[in-house]
């Protein structure tokens, strides 16, 4: 296996194309597709876990002391952890400002 | 200070709300996959390979899953995982299953159980690999298959499927001045695979995910074949707001166009409760682009069929008994 990150010929492919390292895709950060970002607001925070089990892309991880924060390498900006919490703990703001 | 904090008490009076806490930290679903935003799909999938744990082999039919998930060289599965055709999906996950059951005998594997799950979307399995799936199922075979219907063929370009429901706008259904959408109901899976006698058949939503890890547990004890309807959002496809993802879930259940209920051995049960007063389907179909040519006249019709079905549904989960039961009558 060639510590390359992609096949640079056809005789590099692995025969089946097959991938012999699990969960390589979070090399690749889909975090540039963001155009809204979630900021938690940790005094309403009740700490509860809903934005941590609605993510689709598993990007919130709770810290030391039982908040949440995303992961903002990977996280796309979909807004459902903003919507879902209930407390509204969660606000999104634009990626710029 | 928080309100957890204010009301100590709440935390056991309101389990449920923070169950979330107790599921599984695992991730068996790297982040890094090029799901779109708010994809349910990829929420699905998330909370059923946490239920699945180790020891699970999964074959993917070709679709949304497999092309976001797995794009060479690299792939966001942490779990064994077979790419295979659009139909089948079910007769290599029923192979992988006697292909492990022979290793095992052989000695060749270490004796413990590997539970063989297949998954597919609508297409996959309703239209393309209904027959491998219904053999699959007919078989026997120790293995669990999870449909996720998102309603349409949307990895191509929301072309219908047989799961499209009546009336909504697709490439190949679209909505214009004569025919309004869909023309066809969507076909009831779930029901389809009850007919087929399996031990074990669920509907489930991601929005309910407590709900739908339960059952994707239940599945994978259960010795024998198992089928999970999952519905997902699009965003894409349904053309509403990514953030409404979880929300229109939850709508789907309110106004009961996609009740939650399990089979098992043949008695029905509604898993989670729907509101005594169903939400009416305009709530639903509001949010989507897909139904915005709608006119009152059009919503009242599938309202009416919502109802119908509905009844018959309570019919069967106030009447059906399981099998057991029967027998255990005849032996009196």
């Amino acid at each position: 296996m060639s510590e390359k990150k992609w096949p640079e010929t056809w005789q590099e492919v692995n025969p089946g194309c097959m991938v012999f390292r699990p969960g390589s895709a979070a090399a690749y950060h889909t975090g540039s597709w963001r155009a809204m970002r979630p900021i938690w607001d940790n005094v309403k925070c009740i700490k509860c876990g809903v934005c941590y089990i609605y993510c689709p892309e598993g990007c919130v991880t709770e810290d030391a002391d039982g908040f949440f924060e995303a992961n903002l390498d990977y996280c796309k900006g979909c807004g459902i952890c903003a919507h879902e919490c209930w407390p509204g703990a969660i606000k999104m703001v634009n990626e710029e400002d | 200070m928080n309100t957890a904090m204010n009301h100590p008490k709440s935390i056991i009076e309101n389990f449920d709300l923070y169950a979330p806490k107790l599921v599984s930290k695992e991730e068996f679903f790297s982040p890094g996959h090029r799901a779109c935003q708010g994809c349910g799909e990829a929420l699905a999938i998330r909370l059923m390979c946490k239920a699945l744990g180790k020891d699970t082999v999964i074959t993917n039919a070709t679709g949304c899953m497999e092309v976001i998930s797995s794009l060479y060289p690299t792939t966001a599965w942490t779990l064994p995982w077979i790419h295979v055709a659009f139909p089948n999906a079910a007769a290599v996950g029923s192979g992988v299953e006697a292909g492990l059951t022979a290793l095992r005998r052989k000695g060749k594997i270490a004796d413990r159980r590997v539970k063989s799950v297949a998954i597919g979307g609508d297409g996959g399995t309703m239209d393309i690999g209904f027959q491998a799936l219904s053999g699959a199922m007919e078989r026997g075979h120790d293995m669990l298959y999870v449909c996720f219907d998102n309603e349409a063929y949307m990895n191509t370009g929301i072309q219908r499927s047989s799961g499209t429901p009546f009336l909504a706008s697709t490439s190949t259904a679209p909505a214009g001045k004569k025919i309004p959408g869909n023309q066809v109901w969507k076909k009831n899976m779930a029901e389809i695979m009850v007919a087929h006698n399996l031990p074990y058949v669920a509907t489930a939503s991601p929005s309910y995910p407590l709900d739908f890890m339960k059952k994707v547990k239940k599945a994978r004890r259960i010795k024998g074949p198992s089928y999970i309807h999952c519905l997902v959002t699009c965003p894409t496809g349904w053309r509403s707001a990514s953030e409404t993802c979880i929300k229109l879930g939850r709508l789907s259940l309110e106004t009961g166009i996609f009740p939650l209920y399990e089979v098992e051995d043949g008695k029905y049960r509604l898993t989670v409760e729907v509101p005594e007063k169903r939400r009416p389907v305009q709530d639903y179909v509001k949010g989507q682009g897909r139904f915005r040519h709608l006119t009152p006249d059009q919503i009242q019709v599938i309202q009416e069929r919502v109802d119908i079905e509905w009844e018959t549904l309570m019919i069967k989960v106030n009447c059906s008994k399981s099998r057991e039961e029967l027998r255990a009558v005849r032996e009196k």
